[in-house]
């Protein structure tokens, strides 16, 4: 699995790449911790961009929910955009609709977290 | 082992289907039959045959009780729920009531769903039946005697007049019990509860209820995958969706569909069949549920595929 991440204005937005199955759920975990912490301290919202993001495993899942528990505790906003076909498939089977905000874009979720962001996603794209 | 048949496959409260159930099933018939008209019960019934197991029937309400035909005298059933009083009933009405026999009944717990049809089984009160209880508890012989003592029951314990042995097994040990090779495995659930993996004559069963798998210690899951290993059905505990069971739901000591596929899976197990059905969820949403577990299996499946079934009282699977 493949990881990148880049701070649009207040909102931190991480890319994972691949399959987060059982063998890569703890790198997208150990991915996610500094953006958490990076986070916190102004309580700003992290947008995880599953456009490369091929398949995800209930242990992938797990990762995703603690994540939404830790954003939760230090009341940052996540959310996760852009999910493929398949992954959105599973992400209804397991019911994490209710878990966690889903967008059909990463602009869509922008819109919807911070201003800022969104002026910055828009500028770059021109 | 021939065949294995279900009493009971509903989770931790035994429940009815309701006369307003009842009759949307009638009005969902008759819309489906758009007019038709049946010249025969034989068309009657292949046209209600054809028909979805929500609309048709019912998983049922029973709780955990199923019977595993080894091809011997001797009966075989893993848990007392309530499915285990028509059980009772079907015997009775085999045998009658001077026809002694011999029952291996394996206990995944002794929590109240899987305890409770036990005072309502006809054959532990007549004399002559031979009823050997086995589990992994050690407070397996006084859950059953609180449960059949005041102000719980009205019929003490010590009324039943067959002759009950409570027998201790070891998670770890292999048993020979009627004919069945029995391995045991302790799993995650509140007051610990056993998993069953009966083989005999080339086919081998899993029962595994009320166990809280997480997949998230990986020696962990390698233990239960080997104990899974090439099964030809494991009988799985999936009361809740993943999102519940590892949220609002976690550590309450029961599974998902989802990690049930994959733990079947990584088993090479052949079949997964949907068990202890959680008591909110009615036909549809058992169905669905079933709909959307194969879907997740065919987007996961990365080598033979794994059939998957959901569990309903009176189900029946050869093996």
């Amino acid at each position: 699995m493949q990881f990148s991440s880049q701070r649009l204005a207040d909102v931190f937005v991480a890319a994972p790449v691949g399959q987060i199955d059982h063998t890569h759920a703890q790198e997208l975990q150990q991915a996610l911790v500094p953006l958490l912490a990076a986070a916190a301290p102004d309580h700003n919202a992290l947008v995880l961009d599953f456009t490369g993001v091929e398949y995800i495993s209930s242990t992938g899942l797990r990762v995703l929910l603690m994540a939404a528990k830790q954003a939760k505790a230090q009341n940052s906003r996540i959310a996760v955009a852009a999910l493929q076909p398949v992954v959105k498939e599973i992400f209804d089977i397991a019911r994490f609709n209710h878990v966690l905000e889903a967008f059909v874009t990463v602009r869509a979720a922008l819109e919807k977290v911070s201003a800022p962001a969104l002026a910055t996603y828009d500028a770059a794209a021109k | 082992m021939k065949l294995l048949r279900f009493w009971g496959t509903r989770g931790s409260l035994p429940v009815a289907l309701t006369s307003s159930g009842v009759r949307d099933k009638l009005v969902r018939a008759l819309r489906e039959a758009a007019g038709r008209t049946f010249a025969s019960d034989e068309e009657l019934n292949a046209y209600v045959n054809g028909l979805d197991l929500p609309v048709s029937g019912t998983y049922g309400g029973h709780t955990s009780c199923v019977e595993i035909e080894t091809g011997g005298s001797e009966y075989v059933i893993c848990d007392l729920g309530t499915g285990v009083r028509p059980f009772g009933q079907k015997v009775m009405a085999r045998h009658g009531p001077t026809s002694p026999q011999t029952y291996h009944i394996f206990m995944s717990h002794v929590h109240w769903d899987h305890i409770m049809g036990f005072p309502f089984f006809t054959p532990a009160y007549i004399p002559g039946n031979r009823i050997f209880i086995y589990g992994g508890h050690a407070i397996l012989e006084e859950a059953f005697r609180r449960q059949q003592s005041p102000p719980s029951f009205p019929v003490d314990f010590s009324a039943l007049r067959a002759n009950i042995e409570f027998v201790h097994l070891e998670a770890g040990q292999s048993y020979d019990i009627a004919g069945l090779r029995v391995d045991l495995m302790l799993q995650r659930h509140a007051g610990e509860s056993y998993g069953y993996r009966f083989t005999s004559g080339g086919r081998t069963v899993i029962y595994t209820t009320d166990s809280e798998h997480t997949l998230d210690d990986l020696e962990e899951t390698g233990t239960y995958v080997e104990f899974f290993r090439n099964a030809d059905i494991v009988i799985f505990d999936a009361m809740y969706s993943l999102a519940d069971a590892i949220s609002i739901k976690a550590d309450w000591g029961h599974s998902s569909n989802i990690v049930g596929v994959e733990l079947c899976q990584m088993a090479g197990a052949r079949q997964l069949c949907l068990f202890h059905h959680e008591p909110i969820h009615g036909d549809d949403a058992i169905a669905r549920i079933l709909t959307e577990t194969r879907r997740y299996e065919e987007i996961t499946s990365t080598g033979t595929p794994l059939l998957v079934t959901a569990s309903y009282d009176g189900m029946e699977i050869e093996l």
